[in-house]
């Protein structure tokens, strides 16, 4: 219990250390350092201990006091919205603001919300998402360090708010502690809300015009999805005298008395998965510092809103609200999929990416049985990890290169190696067998299939096609040789090169001991979950396989190197119909002049553009999420 | 155990016999329906044993690593099949080749070659879904994705899976690189873009890409045959002979259509696989 | 019994013909000649190439163009040298831009006259031509004992 109370607390307090801290300097940087040491530590004891215990323990079923104290936050928080409300005059934040708080308050002050249970609720779901947030969350905190210093050197327009930025970051690893050990939903919807604005403010960082709009564009979807969230909380609290998320859970779990509540919940946590038709605000938050953006895409915030979907995965089995939540997710999955084709930035690619992988978690959550959920979890895991990797060296490819355009990172095997093959390890992470991501679809589509859903299984075989479309085109830029290239001076700091490097360890080993994670956390947590023994999804000799597969691709490029060993390939020009200038970046064009040759990617705006493809998705998964949305709540009352 | 460890091994060794004389029987017929009289049925060894006598040019130093990952991963994908692995493992393995391929053209800065590379991306668009599709009908059809337990089934898939066998002939064209849908890299000299994919390569790296596609087409024939698989004893000669008529079909297809652009590739191919492969899936999901 | 004689490439460049040669070139495709059936095929590439088959004169623009696929080419190559321009410059010899048959600028193995160089002849100096490839391929080979020896 202490542990859990500091892994809550420690972040707010390093937080308020890191606001004081005022002047940027080694004193700084070895603190917040020493911060995220502590951090990762105190998330390895924990595990460890708990997993050596074994056991699901839950606290605190008295709180009056600490209620007291959150609701006094809370009215802080919206006294802060609606100061930012009308300072840059978009009313509607506060509006939603105050109905939701308003709630909130009433239930509170009438004690209507004050029914027995626990607040504090550990188990083995909790130790994977302490660590997604403990170790990811930190090593994001690391990269920022370094990253921050030569964001303000190339960007002298922006004023510089480190201290303010570094605390944010801390606070919101302290929200994300605090919402995955809470069992209570008012305490959740607390955790909830600090998450909210912790990346209104941080998307809002550089302040701005379009960072200032993108910033209040996530604060009323998420706020939206927090309405949701409070008005779950009153009718469980009236309606069904019910406080904490397991109860509720139980009670949904093959009835639809709690249909009301569940499908409100996973409303929310739609909106902060950044589900479609709310993906838009993922996709502005990019604006923001890469840190920012890492932070929001892999270890927090959208995994917030997936982890309340898997926690409700049991009640949405065989009901509207399941149907609602599998419908979005696999839609999602394979619009953004599409739209990630046409995108040249890659923070972009990496933001539709991760809405689309968000996709795939969703309908997996909402599938509701086991061997659904086990192909969530998993992904959550690879997801968190890959996409972490993949903004960072994309933030530290933009450092040095003063680009993100994919397009640029032509031939970056040569320019950057080192970041290049960082970036290898990590788009392999994301869609490659015998990698991570590409073991839980496969789960996935094995589940999707059982649980009979065709629709599911038609948007998973597309997306999965149009995600090897977007994936492979960046690795292919990635490795083109030119000649005559040289390096490019590698300005990535050594803070940086910390947090990549035990990323890509990082991956390599998710993928390597996976199984140890599924026996040892996904397994007992599904037990827990279904009650009932879970078949093993993949089995051993496929395993063997993969490992295999993996090790081939290791050896691989040592083998080659021996068998090739003294014997020399001749080097010559590319073929460009004999009309080369010596080497293969110019060419002699009609007028006898020498011309320089630009090759593209094809990004297919006529199909996949997202002109085309936006709207109409916009149009039809918000028809779907309203439609069904009220058939569900219609069909309830 | 020793039965698909054997038939493992006969892919290894036979798979690229086969694949060869099935190219020179491609050649010949080809030749026969233009009026000509066509090369030996030998010709395609031939070939290979020429280009790997010759000299390698390259662009760069790791179009020759990366061509051998797609050989390794192509044997791996086949073997994987043969000795009865899991389907959808075996289709994973097979894109990983594919992209090792499509690495190796991108490595160089050469404008045929990527372009060829983007369009053999394309194709993979195209064909991935009914690729997937097809595994998934096999384990409605079968209960397992086991190829092991598949031909073991009392009766033979095909018969619930009539239009996913159908598509699956279809996106074999795009996977044979058969015109109309030869779009990446042709196995006719003559192409708009040179040879795309592997204009860059040379001597024995291009014979390498050649063994690869005789194994990759053994292996497609393998799974064109699987559709045909029970546990009778004549399922194995239908099996053949399934398998040479669809790469007969395909020979003809070949000369009798000219290329398309990749945008009537890409919708047909999709198109026909959410409506004959989806049709069809329903029909077997929603009816057990 | 395997040799590179069985399958020879070619790659066939237009120098500064006036296409009557490349058109008997192609005429060696057509059902009538079908060289085909040796194993020949129009590769249009010359990384896959072995012969490479040039018509008409070397002109001031072509020269490096030539030079270039010459270069791209692998070991063991041969050049055949098709029609009386390929040879010496023929009727265009004396033009201000031509400088001459393509022995000018690269080595050429064998040389096939005529004015168009009919199929027969062509088909001959291929053949004339593999026999060559052959024999260089031999020494290629024996070059590369003699590198490991050293």
């Amino acid at each position: 219990m202490g542990l859990i109370a500091f892994l809550i607390l420690f972040p707010f307090f390093a937080a308020l250390v890191l606001a004081c801290m005022r002047k940027s300097g080694p004193v700084r940087k070895y603190t917040m350092f020493a911060f995220c040491v502590v951090i990762m530590a105190a998330v390895l004891v924990f595990s460890a201990a708990n997993l050596i215990s074994g056991e699901t323990v839950s606290y605190l079923p008295e709180t009056h006091w600490i209620n007291t104290g959150m609701l006094v936050v809370e009215w802080f928080l919206m006294g802060l919205i609606i100061y930012q409300s009308f300072k840059w005059k978009k009313y509607y934040c506060a509006l939603l603001s105050v109905a939701q708080t308003g709630l909130i308050t009433w239930l509170e002050l009438t004690g209507k919300s004050e029914l027995p249970g626990n607040h504090i609720l550990s188990d083995k779901l909790t130790i994977i998402m302490c660590l997604i947030i403990g170790i990811v969350g930190c090593l994001i905190c690391v990269y920022a360090m370094g990253y921050m210093k030569d964001y303000h050197t190339h960007h002298t327009e922006f004023k510089d708010r480190r201290s303010f930025f570094f605390s944010m970051l801390f606070v919101f690893l302290g929200a994300m502690f605090g919402l995955v050990f809470s069992s209570n939903l008012t305490w959740i919807y607390f955790f909830w809300e600090i998450t909210s604005i912790c990346s209104f403010l941080l998307i809002g960082y550089n302040k701005s015009k379009e960072a200032i709009n993108n910033s209040f564009r996530a604060l009323w979807m998420n706020l939206l999805g927090g309405l949701g969230f409070a008005i779950a909380i009153a009718y469980a609290a009236i309606q069904l005298k019910i406080a904490d998320l397991q109860t509720l859970v139980q009670t949904g779990t093959g009835t639809t008395i709690a249909i009301i509540p569940v499908i409100l919940l996973a409303f929310a946590g739609l909106t902060k998965s950044a589900q479609l038709p709310f993906s838009s605000w993922l996709l502005g938050a990019m604006v923001a510092p890469t840190p920012t953006s890492a932070l929001l895409h892999s270890a927090t915030m959208v995994k917030a809103g997936v982890y309340l979907l898997l926690r409700l995965s049991p009640a949405f089995y065989g009901n509207l609200a399941g149907l609602m939540v599998t419908t979005i997710g696999g839609f999602t999955f394979l619009a953004t999929s599409m739209l990630a084709i046409s995108q040249s930035d890659g923070k972009k690619v990496l933001a539709y990416s991760t809405v689309s992988n968000l996709g795939l978690i969703t309908a997996c959550a909402g599938v509701g049985m086991h061997e659904a959920v086990w192909a969530g979890i998993l992904l959550m895991m690879f997801h968190a990890v890959s996409k972490s990797l993949m903004f960072q060296s994309v933030g530290a490819v933009e450092n040095c290169l003063g680009s993100r355009n994919i397009e640029d990172m032509h031939g970056l095997i040569v320019k950057l190696p080192r970041l290049a093959y960082v970036m290898i390890v990590g788009i392999a992470g994301m869609f490659l067998a015998p990698f991570g991501m590409l073991i839980s679809k496969w789960a996935a589509l094995k589940a999707y299939v059982d649980s009979g859903s065709i629709l599911l299984v038609i948007f998973l075989i597309f997306g999965s096609a149009t995600t090897l479309f977007y994936w492979t085109k960046w690795l292919g830029t990635l490795i083109a040789v030119h000649h005559h290239s040289g390096a490019v001076k590698d300005s990535t700091k050594g803070s940086e090169w910390v947090s990549l490097l035990v990323h890509c360890l990082l991956v390599i080993t998710l993928c390597l001991s996976f199984p140890l994670a599924s026996t040892y956390l996904i397994e007992p947590f599904l037990m827990d979950m279904f009650h009932e023994a879970v078949p093993a999804l993949i089995s051993s000799g496929n395993l063997y396989i993969m490992a295999m597969m993996l090790c081939m691709i290791v050896i691989l490029p040592i083998a080659v190197r021996v068998l090739t060993f003294g014997k020399k390939n001749k080097i010559i020009t590319s073929y460009m119909g004999g009309a080369n200038t010596g080497d293969d970046r110019t060419f002699v064009d009609s007028f006898g002049k020498p011309k320089r040759m630009y090759l593209s990617n094809w990004y297919l705006t006529d199909y996949f553009g997202e002109e085309k493809l936006f709207v109409p998705s916009l149009v039809l998964s918000a028809a779907g999420l309203i439609i069904l949305l009220v058939v569900a709540i219609g069909g309830a009352l | 155990m020793v039965g698909s460890i054997v038939s493992a091994l006969a892919y290894i060794i036979i798979g690229p016999i086969i694949g060869g004389l099935l190219q020179g029987f491609d050649r010949k017929l080809t030749a026969r329906l233009q009026g000509r009289q066509g090369p030996p049925l030998l010709q395609p060894f031939y070939d290979l044993y020429k280009l790997f006598s010759k000299q390698s040019v390259v662009v760069n130093n790791i179009q020759d690593f990366l061509v051998c990952g797609f050989l390794i991963f192509v044997v791996f994908t086949g073997a994987l099949f043969f000795w009865g692995g899991d389907i959808l493992l075996v289709f994973f393995a097979l894109t990983l080749a594919g992209i090792f391929l499509i690495m190796s053209s991108c490595s160089a800065y050469s404008p045929y070659s990527s372009m060829g590379a983007q369009r053999e991306l394309m194709q993979m668009m195209a064909y991935e879904p009914m690729v997937l599709l097809a595994a998934i009908g096999f384990y409605i059809a079968a209960g397992s994705f086991n190829v092991k337990e598949i031909i073991q089934a009392d009766i033979p898939p095909i018969v619930y899976l009539p239009g996913i066998f159908v598509t699956f002939v279809y996106i074999l064209t795009i996977k044979f690189r058969k015109s109309p849908f030869d779009l990446s890299t042709s196995h006719h000299a003559h192409q708009e873009m040179v040879r795309g994919l592997t204009t860059e390569l040379s001597g024995n790296i291009l014979a390498l890409v050649e063994l690869s596609h005789w194994y990759e087409n053994v292996f497609l024939l393998g799974v064109v045959g699987l559709f045909v698989m029970s546990c009778h004893w004549w399922s194995i000669p239908l099996a053949v002979v399934v398998c040479l008529l669809s790469y007969f079909l395909e020979v003809i297809i070949d000369n009798v259509f000219p290329r398309v652009k990749w945008q009537l590739m890409l919708k047909s191919a999709w198109g026909v696989t959410l409506i004959a492969g989806g049709i069809n899936l329903m029909i077997i999901m929603l009816i057990p | 019994m395997l040799s590179v004689s069985k399958s020879p490439w070619l790659l066939h460049y237009d120098g500064s013909s006036c296409n009557g040669c490349d058109i008997e070139v192609l005429a060696c495709l057509t059902p009538l000649y079908d060289v085909e059936r040796f194993g020949v095929i129009n590769t249009g590439n010359p990384k896959h190439a072995d012969i490479f088959l040039i018509t008409g004169g070397i002109n001031a623009q072509n020269k490096p163009v030539v030079e270039e696929i010459y270069s791209q080419m692998p070991n063991p190559k041969v050049v055949v040298a098709v029609g009386i321009c390929a040879c010496n410059g023929g009727i265009f010899k004396e033009c201000y831009n031509i400088l001459g048959g393509v022995d000018t600028t690269i080595p050429v193995d064998i040389y096939v006259p005529g004015c168009a160089a009919r199929p027969e002849a062509i088909i001959d100096g291929v053949v004339k031509a593999v026999a060559l490839l052959d024999e260089k391929r031999k020494q290629m080979k024996l070059e590369s004992s003699k590198e490991k020896g050293a």
